[in-house]
């Protein structure tokens, strides 16, 4: 069932990595979220790896979804939200005045929990974020950013018959490799996953997990998710969090078999969540 | 743990009443059966309001084309004219010249008419011609100058006394004489061609359909672009406090003004203190953008707010600026509600007469408007004038208008229709 998706060969020369080796991608240091009087996180300190897919998991309300909302500054929406402590990307503060906030959402990518791709075409949803952002000179460009990202996202030899019909005609799993073709269209260095596959069957879940290997080493990966066994799955550091506060971080292997916190221990056992 | 719950709750319910509830005796079946009872009854009800409107509707309809049919037609008499030996000087030259017009004018060729219809139908014959006779002729004899050497019998228009007596509702003495003599019924265009007269044999609404027709774009193309701007931007843009709340209630009230309010602050504010020309399509067109340019704001930030905000989301995720989420996805996703709204806003604005009054439109505007500078009078006003005339010959004419007016109407309504289905996008 999985090995319905052949990742492509990754290019990785294509790009040029400005992470000195070694280095995290994103740091987060005692990150503070509010919305008006009430703390949704209190103090989070989590670094980012390029080769890594970082999972952060716990149960609902717990704060995971609105950290991940601060790495690409998300939350700017939320005219309540007030977002202290530092964030970087490649050592620069993201929410300094000198990070543009467009720039910053082109370099972080975000895939969303419910799949949304745009009422129009599949090779518009594609296209849309390498044509406002420029990076395609021409036609004949565009279309070849458009076939990568969709070879890419897994979804190519569905949908090369069908590029003008509309995104929203496909599938759930589809729609969400849609999703995450669009994303990686305007080629980012981070990919941040809130639940993406909350809504999805196990099929289309598997899809989406076997493109997440497929995806990694070329881009720094943050997912948010519910299931354990996901980020057991996919992950190879883990971030647990409860009650707005981040109570474990660290390799996957040892946070699933030997966690340090006790309360990790009851949440990963099933005590609660 | 849901199992548990569920029992427990059950539990409790049987020790608060006392016993289990039994699906079986009899009483829960009259309580599904009084249940039906009201679905019916709720059924009923609502299928005799429907009934109700629409056959207020229908009576509306068919008493409107029941009287108004007739305006759009005229009867015609047939009139021997003996050209010889009549008194009219006339020049066959004159009449192929540019002042032919003013010739015919001068002729006097009402005189003509008149000896000739005393000759052919006796004493009262004067009164079956009028004004639209006249100007018949006189169109014939510029067509064909050669009339004027011969006798000649010509349909001519009757005089709306007489057109109202040959439909049957007019002077007795009038119907007896129409009685004896042949005539016809016909279609009349000068009805869509002409404008307001003092003879009813020779009103048109071309005028007043002209003078809507200015009226309704200066409206739509003030109302329509700063409405959906204003609703983009108090939507998309701006803070959220004490301000925008201020706005917003305001505009919400200026949606509910009465009309006659916004047509005096045209008079104070356009005319006499700006000094745009009086009766204008131009002020008119101004006042009813400020009518419809809260209705225009209500429908497109309700639109607006329709849009799923993952849309928002979506875009924002790729790098696209606030400017770019807000016309690349939101605004043509919102498009068909906007359009709905606006067109529902037009037209109220197009069946407005109070406002229009105010600021002068009601002048009697016996040529259609050039520009939207030039007087002009609009629809509802015109079947208003109409409305208040004398002449019996103005009923049907009044009744006519109203059918022009709620064409004009059912148009634009189904070009709502069409737009909304045409823009409409699934997600």
């Amino acid at each position: 069932m999985i090995d319905t998706i052949v990742p492509t060969p990754l290019d990785v020369a294509e790009t040029v990595d400005s992470t000195p080796a070694g280095e995290p991608k994103m740091t987060a240091r005692d990150v503070r979220v509010s919305y008006g009087d009430k703390e949704a996180l209190k103090g989070v300190d989590i670094d980012i790896h390029n080769d890594k897919v970082t999972a952060f998991i716990g149960p609902s309300g717990c704060g995971k979804s609105t950290f991940l909302r601060c790495l690409n500054r998300m939350n700017d929406t939320i005219p309540a939200a007030r977002v202290t402590g530092t964030i970087e990307l490649d050592g620069e503060n993201i929410n300094s005045p000198r990070m543009d906030v467009v720039h910053l959402r082109a370099r972080v990518g975000m895939v969303f929990q419910k799949p949304n791709p745009f009422p129009k075409s599949i090779y518009e949803n594609v296209a849309y974020g390498p044509r406002i952002h420029g990076l395609a000179q021409g036609k004949a460009e565009l279309d070849e950013i458009v076939e990568k990202s969709l070879r890419r996202a897994g979804l190519w030899d569905e949908a090369k018959d069908r590029l003008e019909d509309s995104g929203t005609a496909l599938s759930g799993g589809q729609q969400q490799r849609l999703c995450i073709a669009r994303a990686i269209a305007v080629d980012p260095e981070v990919i941040l996953m809130d639940e993406p596959c909350s809504a999805l069957d196990p099929i289309a879940t598997a899809k989406i997990e076997e493109l997440i290997h497929a995806l990694r080493g070329r881009y720094a990966i943050a997912i948010v998710t519910h299931n354990m066994q996901q980020a057991a799955r996919v992950s190879q550091c883990t971030a647990f969090f409860h009650l707005g506060e981040m109570v474990e971080y660290g390799k996957t292997s040892e946070i699933f078999t030997n966690p340090r916190e006790q309360r990790t221990q009851d949440y990963i056992t099933g005590r609660y969540g | 743990m849901s199992s548990g719950a569920h029992s427990n709750s059950r539990g409790m319910e049987s020790t608060s009443l006392g016993r289990p509830t039994r699906w079986t005796d009899g009483s829960m079946e009259r309580l599904v059966a009084k249940r039906y009872a009201a679905e019916r009854r709720f059924k009923f009800f609502g299928l005799a309001a429907v009934t109700l409107s629409v056959s207020f509707l229908t009576f509306l309809l068919i008493t409107m084309v029941w009287k108004g049919a007739g305006g759009f037609t005229r009867t015609d008499i047939q009139l021997n004219i003996d050209f010889p030996r009549s008194d009219l000087m006339l020049d066959p030259a004159a009449l192929t010249g540019p002042e032919s017009a003013e010739a015919i004018g001068a002729a006097g060729l009402d005189t003509v008419i008149e000896q000739a219809a005393v000759a052919q139908f006796g004493a009262g014959g004067g009164e079956l011609f009028g004004g639209a006779s006249t100007r018949m002729l006189g169109e014939r004899l510029i067509e064909d100058p050669e009339l004027l050497q011969r006798r000649v019998a010509l349909w001519l228009p009757a005089s709306s006394k007489a057109d109202v007596a040959a439909k049957g509702d007019g002077d007795p003495i009038l119907e007896n004489m129409l009685a004896k003599i042949e005539h016809r019924r016909r279609f009349n265009p000068t009805f869509l061609t002409s404008s307001d007269a003092t003879d009813s044999s020779v009103v048109g609404i071309w005028g007043a359909l002209k003078g809507t027709f200015l009226t309704i774009l200066v409206t739509m193309a003030l109302a329509f672009p700063i409405g959906v701007l204003s609703a983009l931007y108090l939507e998309e843009f701006a803070p959220r406090n004490r301000w925008t709340d201020l706005i917003e209630v305001s505009i919400n009230n200026l949606a509910a003004v009465p009309s006659i309010i916004f047509g005096l602050l045209g008079l104070a504010v356009f005319l006499n203190f700006m000094d745009l020309p009086r009766s204008a399509p131009l002020v008119g067109g101004l006042t009813l953008a400020l009518m419809t340019m809260p209705v225009i704001v209500i429908a497109g930030r309700n639109a607006i707010k329709s849009v799923p905000p993952s849309i928002r989301d979506a875009a924002l995720g790729v790098g696209a600026s606030k400017m770019q989420v807000v016309f690349h996805h939101v605004l043509p996703l919102a498009l068909p509600g906007i359009l709905t709204g606006t067109i529902i806003g037009m037209a109220r604005a197009l069946g407005e007469t109070a406002p229009l009054l105010m600021i002068g439109m009601r002048a009697f505007i016996a040529t259609p408007p050039g520009s939207i500078a030039e007087p002009a009078t609009v629809l509802p006003v015109q079947i208003f004038l109409w409305s208040d005339e004398v002449d019996r010959g103005f009923v049907e004419k009044t009744s006519a208008a109203i059918i022009v007016l709620l064409i004009f109407m059912l148009l634009m309504n189904g070009l709502a229709i069409y737009l909304r289905n045409r823009f409409e996008q699934r997600w």
